[in-house]
């Protein structure tokens, strides 16, 4: 790989460990109590990094697709668990809905930007399917966390006008589909804000890290734009599967309304 | 053009399986076998049996804290049966198809929730539900009941939302009435309206029972309108006692 650009030194990363300082000064002065998670959040970043630098280092010298393909699921996995782990409520089986639709929603869109759109030889080649893959889960895992998150409170504050339309002879999609479309609605709406904006005010982290990489920038703008357009359909995918999955566990097919399924997290 | 007659068809015959429902004398309408109910580790009754026939209306009468709106939810099927049995006109709920079930036992709860719109938004939308795609929405038979009620043609361009309690009570009322089910189960139908309401309310329930396939059950924490209303009375505080 060429490199032009600056590498950066154990001593650099120091000296920009420092910036925490106004974090912390700032957390101080106005009694924020945010002085101790600030600390670990910017101990683990650092290390959770240095550690998938090391990973990836020695990943992209694999050839082998199938400790590729176990990379890219222990990835899948942790998204989905991270998704549901920022939800207020549970129930049970709501792990295997998250890893499930996450799972079902990368591999699809990945899987079509490795072998349609860019054509990568090999299929698997780790120096791109890792890092598009991480940023399709990325998206996809706040999506899914927002959309089951309001899904759950929408069935919770409209109990009554579902129940209501239950008993009138709805059948529990007639019942329960606003609350399903509202939560998909906002399941998507980062995703649809960030793609308004993108360039206009946000630099992605991705194009300004291949620009500083020393790639030419319209090549960078044209990776972009088919990332973004791998995240916008990750994150409708995995929005709505989980979404109808939830619907299809708190909407029995009896036609009730299983609020006694969710359990509130502290 | 065929398919536009075969639905005018459809229509006719539903009207008229409406209308004329086939009875067997004396056969239940609603069978309530062994209903039992618990919250976490306690019962809260255990064992209720009883029928609801053609013609009935039944009181279901307890202290507060006894259960009996969560009956009303068990017989409606909004939360699943524990134990026991639900029967109408011999078939089991899941036999009817839930929506179909719930069509003919509708439960009116007591506190009554408006959907968008005004009133008569509220009432001609549940039409809209694909159990009664079949049927339209009727103002003629709306008024005669709004006059019932003590109530002019322009109650239904209240929004339904800005309701009082009491109206929204009315509109549950009028909105499940409307739907024609056999067997109504209603949850403290007057609990937030005033003295004269009360009464015409119950006038038009007793005008309702009159078909002679209909039955009704109702709960009230008012022990005068059970008698005045009521055939008979189901305590449920002797299942919870029983225990």
């Amino acid at each position: 790989m060429e490199t032009d650009y600056i590498a950066i030194s154990y001593g650099q990363l120091a000296l920009a460990a420092l910036l925490i300082v106004v974090n912390v000064g700032l957390s101080a002065t106005l009694r924020l109590g945010l002085g101790q998670s600030l600390l670990i959040a910017a101990l683990r970043m650092v290390v959770q990094l240095l550690l998938i630098g090391f990973v990836l280092e020695w990943l992209f010298t694999q050839d082998n697709a199938l400790i590729i393909l176990a990379i890219a699921l222990v990835m899948t996995a942790i998204a989905g668990i991270a998704a549901v782990n920022r939800t207020q409520r549970r129930f049970a089986g709501i792990y295997w809905h998250s890893l499930l639709s996450v799972l079902a929603a990368s591999a699809l869109v990945t899987g079509f930007a490795m072998v349609g759109i860019i054509r990568v030889q090999p299929w698997y080649d780790p120096q791109y399917l890792i890092p598009m893959l991480g940023m399709v889960l990325g998206n996809t895992l706040n999506g899914i966390s927002l959309g089951l998150d309001r899904f759950m409170e929408g069935l919770i504050t409209q109990r009554d006008q579902v129940e209501t339309l239950l008993a009138l002879g709805a059948t529990r999609w007639e019942a329960a589909h606003p609350q399903v479309r509202n939560a998909i609605r906002v399941g998507m709406i980062p995703t649809i804000n960030s793609m308004m904006v993108m360039g206009l005010v946000s630099l992605p982290g991705m194009m300004t890290g291949q620009i500083l990489a020393g790639a030419n920038p319209i090549d960078a703008v044209r990776y972009q734009i088919v990332i973004m357009f791998m995240i916008a359909a990750g994150a409708a995918l995995g929005i709505f599967g989980v979404v109808l999955l939830a619907y299809r566990r708190l909407l029995s097919p009896d036609h009730q309304l299983r609020l006694d399924y969710l359990e509130e997290t502290q | 053009m065929y398919c536009r007659e075969a639905a005018a068809l459809n229509r006719l015959s539903a009207e008229f399986i409406d209308r004329e429902p086939k009875m067997e004398p004396n056969q239940p309408l609603l069978a309530v076998e062994n209903l039992s109910r618990q919250l976490s580790e306690r019962w809260l009754w255990r064992g209720v049996s009883f029928e609801l026939v053609p013609g009935d209306c039944v009181g279901l009468v307890a202290p507060s804290g006894a259960g009996k709106t969560l009956l009303m939810r068990n017989l409606a099927l909004l939360d699943p049966i524990q134990q026991g049995d639900v029967r109408f006109e011999g078939k089991t709920p899941s036999e009817w198809g839930l929506p179909t079930y719930r069509s003919q036992v509708m439960m009116v709860p007591q506190r009554a929730i408006a959907l968008d719109g005004t009133v008569q938004d509220n009432l001609a939308q549940v039409f809209d539900l694909d159990i009664y795609r079949q049927r339209r929405f009727d103002p003629t038979i709306l008024q005669t009941w709004l006059q019932k009620l003590g109530r002019g043609p322009d109650f239904l361009n209240l929004q339904g939302t800005r309701l009082s309690g009491g109206e929204a009570q009315i509109m549950a009322l009028l909105r499940a009435l409307q739907l024609n089910p056999r067997v109504l189960l209603l949850d403290e139908p007057t609990a937030s309206l005033d003295a004269a309401t009360t009464a015409q309310v119950e006038s038009l329930l007793h005008d309702w029972l009159q078909h002679s396939s209909r039955a009704c059950l109702l709960t009230s924490h008012d022990t005068e309108q059970i008698r005045r209303v009521t055939h008979r009375q189901i305590n449920l505080g002797e299942f919870g006692k029983r225990l």
